[in-house]
């Protein structure tokens, strides 16, 4: 049992975890926001594949990851305006728009993929990673943790930047009330709608950086319905988080770790059927929803459209 | 005599007046399809097809063709159950986003039972008990969401999709281990002969899972229209605070709902395996659980008009795997169009109700609430807030 701890379990693990986490982390951040401001953004999976799909396309004629990365913001972000314009300016149910928007991405990433790459199939580069010195040099965790793409260390930086901004700033307050007393906000002279549609956009561009990472960085490659499930995983992240953005860390890495595990146990000869590891996260939310059932809550107004003057 | 000229103009108006309502819900439903096979046809175009004889291909090979007519009508009959089963949860406000959990783990359990059943009680017991135990496991697998939500609210959309990876994994589990054939080649259960399965209709390749199919659909009609359970359900998904003063109980009702979803989710993950595959192949997962939430709003979950849409769909989809391969491009691209006629019937509605009809979607479904909001746990933001919130 000595070597479940060897460093090649451990280096595997962290190194396989982070890639997992990654985009699991940006677009629960975004969808934290978007639920804060009282939109539940079903839609979060198709927006990360039509990122995905954006970033490996830019990155591959490019050769560039950060465009490839500014290419799934964009394409996360145009699939979130459909969602602001539906559920935001006009007011439609946010899961219907949201499993519709799933099923056309899905459909239009894979279509678009087998049309255009469906014979060769091309893989990207592995992308630069900037080593931070000294931390590098730690003995087992300094390779797997400080050897990464540079936007792995702006997404822990950024979600403590998410929580100053939602706990410290004006629009962070107004985004809060949008989800809690959206009411009250547009009484105070603050246009609900228009916080709202920003909480969805932020959303669509944070889930769209994590599709370009899982593409550009993590996977290398697109294939269709790469995300499976990451977008309803990310969901379920925000919503464990309970409006406490560093939280999504936590939850990024619990998920991550487990999708990882599977593949560590095996690089140090303990075979299990990853099928018994896939299923460890989500019998971990189960649990911890048994456990914290009651504690857990919502924005008091999330997924309700709001119509002025309404009782 | 006056009278009765007068009371047949009533009639009249009042039929005219249904007739009339009956167009509405025709347009309402059929616009949406138009739109977005026009939308379809037009990202078909672009990438170099002709939108036509893709649509021809669609329709000569899925609804004109004997075979592919037989095909469709077989890939009804699952659909159909898992169409009923979403009613069911989808009229009470309940979101049951994992029905693919509930079907494959049902389905395992069919396939992995089955044929070594057959031979010791024979072929017809075999398959009644494998029909019950489906959807009894379906009826299980929503056990957790429902108490749950039941006892503290707790959002079903994150229980039934965390309950639909695991029970997937957990069919998957089921069909590499205990469950496992001895034949060699890609893990999966013994297949169940032809002749001992779901029997064929009218010496036709159908199987009578189309019949069981329709018979739920119609039963989840009768219930949902003609008994105060169904009433109770709707009250209950119209409005959940307004159910407890009502009088109702609706953890119950809750319960209730969640159960007889599964259950019908679950005879369905039988009845593809009975009647069609024979077999559980590891990884088999048609993902059917979206795919068929589209169809039921289409049909403003009136179990009877669902017949229709599942009809079209399975249609599109048989027909549609044809003419993919024939335009050369994936046949993931009817996951698109679905979406396309989700999203236009939304903003059909929209526009509809901005001329001042009636709504047909569940309204505040995701709303998260408490069955029974508890006095000693004053909690502002708690989930009996939602509707406060809309002040």
């Amino acid at each position: 049992m000595t070597d479940v701890f060897s460093d090649t379990f451990l280096t595997a693990l962290i190194a396989g975890g982070l890639l997992a986490a990654m985009p699991l982390l940006f677009a629960g951040l975004g969808e934290l926001v978007s639920e804060q401001a009282g939109v539940l953004n079903v839609g979060l999976e198709g927006m990360m594949l039509v990122g995905a799909y954006a970033g490996f396309v830019v990155a591959l004629e490019t050769g560039s990851t950060w465009l490839g990365l500014g290419a799934g913001l964009v394409g996360g972000l145009l699939t979130a305006v459909l969602m602001a314009v539906l559920c935001v300016r006009m007011n439609l149910d946010q899961i219907v728009i949201g499993v519709a928007i799933v099923l056309i991405a899905e459909g239009l990433t894979s279509l678009l993929h087998g049309a255009q790459y469906g014979e060769s199939r091309p893989n990207l580069d592995n992308p630069p990673t900037l080593d931070l010195p000294l931390l590098k040099e730690i003995p087992v965790l300094g390779e797997s943790l400080f050897s990464q793409h540079p936007i792995v260390y702006i997404g822990f930086i950024f979600a403590f930047v998410v929580h100053w901004f939602l706990r410290r700033t004006s629009l962070g307050l107004s985004i809060r009330a949008a989800g809690e007393q959206p009411a009250a906000l547009d009484a105070s002279g603050v246009s609900v709608v228009r916080i709202r549609t920003f909480g969805v956009l932020f959303a669509g561009a944070l889930a769209g950086i994590g599709g370009g990472y899982l593409a550009t960085i993590g996977a290398g490659t697109f294939t269709p319905f790469m995300t499976q499930g990451a977008g309803f995983i990310a969901i379920v992240i925000a919503m464990l988080a309970r409006g406490r953005a560093p939280l999504t860390i936590v939850g990024a890495l619990l998920f991550g770790m487990s999708l990882s595990i599977a593949t560590a146990l095996q690089l140090i000869g303990v075979d299990i059927p990853t099928d018994y590891v896939q299923m460890l996260p989500f019998l971990t939310v189960i649990v911890v929803l048994l456990l914290f059932a009651r504690r857990s809550v919502l924005p008091a107004a999330l997924a309700l459209p709001y119509v002025r003057g309404e009782r | 005599m006056s009278g009765a000229a007068g009371s047949s103009a009533v009639s009249g108006a009042l039929s005219r007046e249904r007739l009339r309502a009956g167009a509405t819900i025709v347009s309402a439903s059929v616009v949406p399809v138009i739109l977005a096979f026009f939308v379809g046809g037009l990202i078909i175009a672009i990438l170099g097809r002709n939108p036509f004889s893709f649509y021809g291909d669609m329709i000569q090979r899925g609804l004109l063709d004997s075979n592919g007519l037989q095909e469709s009508i077989i890939r009804m009959a699952p659909l159909l159950l898992i169409a009923a089963g979403l009613i069911v949860a989808f009229k009470a406000g309940l979101w049951n986003l994992g029905a693919d959990g509930q079907f494959l783990l049902a389905a395992a359990f069919a396939a992995g039972l089955a044929p070594s059943l057959v031979g010791s009680i024979g072929v017809a017991p075999t398959l009644i008990a494998m029909l019950v135990l489906a959807a009894i496991v379906g009826a299980a697998w929503t056990l957790v969401p429902a108490l749950l939500r039941a006892k503290y609210g707790v959002n079903e959309i994150i229980t039934t999709l965390m309950m639909s990876f695991i029970g997937i994994g957990l069919a998957n589990l089921l069909v590499k281990g205990p469950f496992q054939t001895d034949v060699g080649g890609v893990a999966r259960t013994d297949t169940l002969q032809v002749e001992d399965r779901l029997p064929d209709l009218f010496g036709t390749r159908i199987h009578s899972g189309i019949i069981i199919a329709l018979a739920a659909i119609i039963a989840v009609h009768v219930v949902m229209t003609r008994t105060s359970l169904g009433l109770r359900l709707q009250i209950l998904g119209a409005n959940m605070p307004g159910a407890v003063h009502a009088g109702l109980k609706p953890a119950k009702l809750i319960v209730v709902a969640f159960l007889v979803s599964g259950a019908m989710i679950g005879l369905a993950g039988a009845v593809e395996i009975l009647g069609v595959t024979g077999s559980f192949r590891v990884d088999f997962n048609p993902a059917w659980g979206l795919l068929v939430i589209p169809l039921v709003f289409l049909a403003r979950l009136n179990a009877l008009a669902s017949i229709g849409f599942v009809a079209l769909f399975s249609v599109v989809q048989i027909g549609g795997e044809t003419a993919s391969r024939e335009a050369d491009i994936s046949s993931d691209f009817l996951l698109a169009l679905f979406g396309l006629v989700l999203l236009f019937m939304a903003i059909t509605e929209y526009l509809r109700q901005r001329r001042g009809s009636t709504a047909y979607l569940p309204s505040q479904g995701a709303a998260p609430g408490p069955a029974e909001p508890e006095p000693d746990e004053p909690d502002p933001s708690g989930p009996l807030a939602p509707q406060e919130g809309a002040r």
